[in-house]
């Protein structure tokens, strides 16, 4: 079975749907030589006109995508950097968001914001390593973190297809891997996917980090019976799924790259202990409140959630009930 | 180049005159919750501009924007009914005055963010252009704007883009409370020039001269695809907001809003008509605007079950709030 890379799953994606699509096109900063390789090859098939290398002027191309969008395009908006979503959070949240509802429903917003390359990426310190992807949900656009070749791939296609905006973050961590992939397929929005069943605990795991969980899951195998579970999309989030799989292990623990106030991990351990007497109290493995990703490689990963949190955080919830 | 028909000017901005006027009774009356940025004393931008427009041209306002949905084209009923609020109003009472839109005449909406519209703006006509259609599109913009960031970056992707935007500046000469020459360094339509884009400054309050200078601009823009800048000197009559009706803020001497309202758009448009035609018009004018009151008035104002209506175009359904 061939194997394909997260990174060439999403230029995968993005070349399928831009040939699918004569109205989707990609702006962005440095595509046209792919300086984030996930564009490698697509001025060359698709010309200057749908790939369209942009001046260092996030704010202006946020919003020209959203202009673009109101008419029908299906822009694609690549940002290098995760923390200038901080830079353009008001073109997403108050005009691409909020533009259907304002307008009683006069318009669609179909643009996908696409980060390769979000979280830790080791060196390059303060500002450009943050994950702000529970600020997008927290504001109700629709947020998805792949943790897969496949699921970068059919979470990315989903999203150009989605008639509402999208941020798509593929995590820093995960751009290097690669899987047995034969024939990519759109995955749906909205929907978890279960990568390990357990009996003991459900881990729910975002990006990268799914594969922290399992293979911790797999080091605890014979102690504890742990269940991963990848919600994939973050806003809409699969409460069903999730709660499907908490109703089975009865224990909770969420490992989340998010800074713990107000961080999905919270909202995940809100609702599930909303609708779910669990037989100890759930724990969660974040960043710390307010977290700044320090320079020194050592600094970095101490402030990153990581396995041994992991294991400890799973020796509680096991252990108390 | 061939003027506008005087009566459509003088009707337009007749029109938005007594739209606003009506406007404030109904904020008064408390038909109108929130209060409105009147336009009045800018009608004459609007009318000019929106004259030389084609009904596929597109535009994006501003907060003070109810001039420029009316210029377009969009139902003074509607426009009304959204005002205040109701079901039947252009955004079927989700927007309010601050974002009224009406994509079918070409409205993107009028935008509580100063200095958003301009990038909106010119996305949308290049993404229409690259259709093969021809249309241009206007982005309205204040004084205030010229100091936003956002704005000067689509200044520069319109321009290095070859998007044909027609910038205009409504220089009231205050945004908000702060004056033009406590803003802004330099000159506003060097701003535009820096980028290359051909700018100039026109009188505001004579809709013909903006007539006949957006007409003069959109042939150019239309012919090389190039994106210009028209600064408009004009006068607020009234107040930023009608909450200032109640907080009187010292920001204008008497005088100088009594020299400012002298040079009247609607009283310089209306002398270009007989007294038989102005009577005429003033009479269909109050008609409409009577009718539209009305209207609005006694439309239902929408369900609260449906507040999240229209939230998600992909028909996503958002949890609720309640425990």
């Amino acid at each position: 079975m061939p194997r394909l890379s997260y990174r060439r799953a999403l230029n995968r994606a993005l070349a399928d749907e831009l040939a699918r699509d004569e109205e989707v096109f990609l702006l962005g900063e440095d595509i046209r030589v792919a300086a984030s390789a996930v564009t490698a090859g697509l001025l060359k098939r698709f010309g200057p006109e749908r790939v369209r290398d942009t001046p260092l002027s996030e704010q202006a191309f946020t919003s020209f995508a959203t202009g673009a969008a109101l008419t029908g395009a299906r822009p694609v908006v690549e940002f290098q950097i995760p923390a200038l979503l901080f830079l353009v959070f008001e073109q997403i949240v108050n005009h691409a968001h909020k533009f259907p509802l304002m307008t009683g429903g006069q318009c669609a917003v179909p643009v996908t914001y696409l980060v390769p390359g979000s979280g830790s990426r080791t060196g390059w310190a303060g500002q450009h390593s943050d994950h702000p992807y529970s600020l997008f949900a927290h504001a109700g656009v629709t947020t998805v973190v792949p943790a897969t070749p496949a699921d970068a791939y059919g979470l990315l296609v989903s999203a150009i297809r989605c008639d509402d905006p999208v941020v798509v973050f593929a995590p820093a961590a995960a751009l290097e891997l690669r899987a047995e992939v034969s024939d990519p397929v759109p995955v749906p929005l909205g929907r978890g996917r279960v990568h390990r069943t357990g009996a003991d605990v459900t881990v729910v795991a975002v990006g990268h980090l799914v594969h922290d969980a399992l293979a911790v899951a797999d080091e605890l195998a014979g102690e504890v019976s742990v269940e991963v579970f990848d919600p994939r999309t973050l806003y809409p989030f699969d409460w069903d799924g999730l709660l499907g799989s908490v109703a089975r292990t009865g224990r909770l623990v969420v490992v989340d790259d998010s800074n713990r106030s107000c961080g999905i991990a919270g909202e995940v351990i809100a609702t599930v202990v909303e609708q779910v007497r669990l037989q100890a109290p759930p724990r969660r493995v974040t960043r710390p409140d307010g977290a700044v990703l320090p320079f020194a490689p050592a600094l970095d990963r101490a402030v990153q959630p990581g396995r041994e949190l992991l294991r400890q955080a799973i020796a509680h919830v096991t252990k108390d009930g | 180049m061939s003027g506008a028909d005087p009566i459509r000017l003088y009707r337009t901005v007749r029109l938005i005159r007594r739209f606003e006027e009506r406007a404030i009774e109904l904020v008064r009356s408390g038909h109108i919750v929130g209060g409105i940025h009147p336009y009045l004393g800018q009608e004459g931008i609007a009318a000019g501009v929106c004259a030389a427009l084609r009904p596929d041209d597109v535009v994006a306002g501003t907060h003070r924007g109810h001039g420029h949905v009316l210029a377009k084209g969009a139902d003074p009923a509607r426009m009304m009914a959204e005002l205040c609020g109701r079901v039947t109003g252009l955004n079927r009472g989700r927007g309010g005055s601050m974002h009224a839109a009406d994509f079918a005449v070409g409205v993107l909406g009028a935008n509580a963010i100063v200095g958003a519209g301009g990038a909106i703006v010119t996305g949308a006509v290049w993404a229409r252009r690259r259709r093969g259609e021809d249309l241009v599109g206007v982005s309205f913009l204040g004084d205030g704007a010229v100091n936003e960031g956002m704005l000067l970056e689509a200044f520069n992707l319109a321009a290095l883009w070859r998007v044909p935007v027609l910038f205009v500046c409504e220089n009231n000469g205050y945004a908000t409370t702060m004056p033009v020459a406590d803003a802004v360094a330099g000159s506003i339509p060097a701003r535009a020039e820096a980028f290359g884009i051909r700018a100039s400054t026109v009188d505001g309050q004579d809709p013909a001269a903006v007539h006949a200078r957006t007409a003069a601009a959109l042939a150019r823009m239309r012919a090389d695809g190039a994106p210009e800048f028209l600064e408009a000197r004009t006068f607020r009559f009234d107040a930023h907001h009608t909450f200032e009706h109640a907080v009187r803020l010292d920001y204008r001497s008497p005088a100088e809003v009594a020299r400012g309202r002298s040079r009247d758009p609607v009283r310089i448009a209306g002398s270009r008509l007989s007294a038989g035609d102005r009577a005429a018009v003033d009479a269909d004018v109050e008609a409409v605007l009577e009718a539209a009151v009305a209207q609005a008035l006694a439309a239902a104002e929408p369900d609260p079950a449906t507040a999240l209506e229209y939230l998600y175009a992909s028909g996503l359904t958002a949890r609720t709030g309640g425990g």
